[in-house]
């Protein structure tokens, strides 16, 4: 379980997260929308100890973030960054192999290579897998960022908007891929999500978040209401049921 | 099949330098004369030990910094560590004359650290939408820390030893006086062991947290190795420009950035190149020489050229 207790950020005198406290279960998936600013990337940020924390509590499976060594954290926690962009010359294979580096310090063994094989193939990559990323599309480099991101092994996987460059098939493809991945190994994702439905569809839990707070937390059928995404975005939509899942009609 | 033609370059101009210049000397006589057997352990060999050494170990240690930094326009001679490590050493040969070479290159190796340091609390700073800033910046803070030497040295009438210091060459290596190098070997051998610490370091701080890697740590370590190589080859050669730029660029564009499997290549054609440079050098004006960091001046330049101009080769 991820525990954010009381947790607040300002950058200079500008508040970022205001007051936070949420406890994330250990199993499915948890959708953070909100607007751009809103503050999910900064909270992500903080739960990975990308930055330090300014008032307030972190645990990640009773392990307070701040004091927990940094590599015992990168066994149980993974992080995707929404700007992941890697200036390196790795090919692919070698780049998803570095998702092992927690466990193995860079002597990898005969479980990691499998392990990056199974990756290769869960995300589509093996075509891929002798390329240079840097020769790769934007779609394709991130396929690679969130199969190398998953090969880390951990229970807890904080995804800042994966679906960034992708097109429709492989964004349903990697939803799905989180889907099963989730539900056979008992892991736990976070996902910043910016298509609603995506959330809807996938997601169990969706949490909200406007100017650094939490504007509503449940499932799908409880957050996305009329009233609570005229609350987060700022303009009314139309919200359709399908196969008991919501659907909005956020561009119209 | 590059790979290859790299090792027959490399032993073919090993050989060269052994048999190239002013004394006569052929393989013949090394098993014969006695006279060409000292000649042989006295200079040829330290020389081409000597070439080999630097060559790799200014290689290596350009490719760390460009990790390091995540510029691939960066290079010890190019950011003040060079300019450092001579200010360091011109420090020591004014205030303690008598100290060991040891002593000096120690010192030096402490001002490089502090030199680079700045430098790279200064890169970071800049933004990252604009590489070429930080290589502009390098060259102008190298600059300005080369300018305090050259005043320091005209001030105190010590412009010739500082000729010795900032125009690398190989001629005044005989034994005895190069063996100090070797701690070239020994910086590479660590780099080649954190190598899969450092292309984590290559990838970001925030891939690096995520993946528990201790970041400072390493980049303190990262920034150790490059100071003490840039050190050591300016205390016993010279600054010899360019080496670290083009040799890292060229393998990275074969071979890609897994710093574990490049390193080794990495070191390889450095030392081709500047045993290559070398013997250029001696057969140019036979039998006078010109300085290995002159002639490295000229193809640097002209490797570096090509790089800009041909696109990187897609695996
Ligand atoms: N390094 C930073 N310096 C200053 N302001 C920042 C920094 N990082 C984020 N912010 C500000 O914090 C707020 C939240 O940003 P972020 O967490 O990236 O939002 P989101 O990911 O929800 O779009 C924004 O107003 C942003 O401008
Ligand atoms: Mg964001």
């Amino acid at each position: 379980m991820i525990r954010i207790e009381n947790v607040s950020l300002s950058h200079r005198d500008m508040p970022i997260l205001h007051d936070i406290t949420l406890s994330l279960e250990k199993g499915g998936i948890t959708a953070l929308v909100g607007p751009n600013g809103a503050g999910k990337s900064s909270l992500l940020s903080l739960i990975a100890r990308l930055q330090p924390l300014q008032t307030g509590r972190i645990l990640v499976d009773g392990l307070p973030v701040g004091s927990t060594p940094s590599r015992l954290l990168a066994q149980r926690l993974a992080i995707l960054r929404q700007d992941g962009a890697v200036a390196s010359r790795l090919t692919v294979r070698e780049l998803i192999g570095f998702g092992r580096f927690p466990h193995h310090q860079g002597r990898a063994g005969a479980a990691d290579i499998a392990l990056v094989e199974a990756a290769l193939e869960q995300f589509e990559l093996q075509a891929l897998a002798e390329r240079f990323i840097d020769t790769l599309s934007g779609g394709q480099r991130q396929r690679a960022l969130v199969a190398m991101t998953f090969c880390q092994g951990t229970d807890y996987m904080l995804l800042d908007e994966p679906l960034n460059n992708l097109d429709m098939f492989h964004a349903r493809q990697l939803m799905r891929s989180l889907r099963s991945i989730v539900d056979e190994r008992q892991r736990t994702a976070i996902v910043v999500l910016h298509d609603i439905n995506q959330a809807a569809a996938h997601a169990d839990r969706i949490v909200a978040l406007r100017d650094g707070k939490v504007i509503a937390d449940g499932t799908p059928n409880e957050v996305l209401t009329e009233d609570n995404l005229e609350l987060v975005f700022g303009y009314r939509m139309q919200i359709m049921q399908i196969a008991g899942r919501p659907l909005v009609l956020q561009h119209l | 099949m590059v790979k290859l033609a790299a090792c027959a370059a490399f032993v073919m101009l090993v050989i060269l330098s052994i048999f190239i210049g002013a004394g006569e000397f052929s393989p013949w006589q090394a098993i014969h004369d006695p006279a060409a057997l000292q000649l042989f352990f006295a200079s040829r060999l330290p020389r081409t030990i000597a070439a080999a050494l630097t060559g790799a170990a200014l290689s290596i240690a350009g490719l760390i910094m460009q990790a390091l930094v995540r510029n691939r326009f960066v290079e010890p001679s190019t950011a003040g560590t060079a300019q450092s490590a001579a200010l360091g050493i011109l420090i020591m040969t004014l205030v303690f004359p008598a100290a060991s070479l040891a002593m000096k290159t120690l010192f030096a190796s402490i001002l490089a650290l502090l030199g680079t340091s700045i430098f790279m609390m200064t890169a970071h700073r800049l933004p990252p939408a604009q590489p070429y800033l930080v290589p502009l910046f390098g060259l102008v803070y190298g600059g300005v820390i080369g300018a305090v030497v050259t005043f320091i040295g005209w001030q105190t009438e010590l412009l010739q030893f500082i000729d010795i210091w900032t125009n690398g060459e190989f001629s005044g290596v005989v034994r005895g006086r190069y063996e100090l190098l070797w701690g070239t070997a020994l910086m590479a051998a660590i780099a080649w062991w954190i190598a899969d610490r450092l292309t984590v370091l290559s990838l970001g701080r925030d891939v690096s947290i995520g993946l528990g890697l201790s970041y400072q740590r390493t980049l303190q370590l990262g920034l150790v190795i490059v100071s003490v190589i840039s050190a050591l080859t300016v205390v016993i050669v010279g600054i010899i420009p360019f080496v670290g730029l083009v040799v890292p660029n060229l393998v990275s564009r074969m071979l890609g950035d897994n710093l574990r499997g490049t390193i080794p290549w990495v070191g390889l054609s450095g030392a081709t190149l500047v045993l290559g440079c070398d013997v250029l050098g001696r057969l140019l004006r036979y039998p006078y020489e010109i300085p290995v960091a002159t002639v490295m001046g000229v193809v640097g330049a002209i490797l570096f050229l090509r790089l800009m101009f041909t696109r990187a080769t897609h695996a």
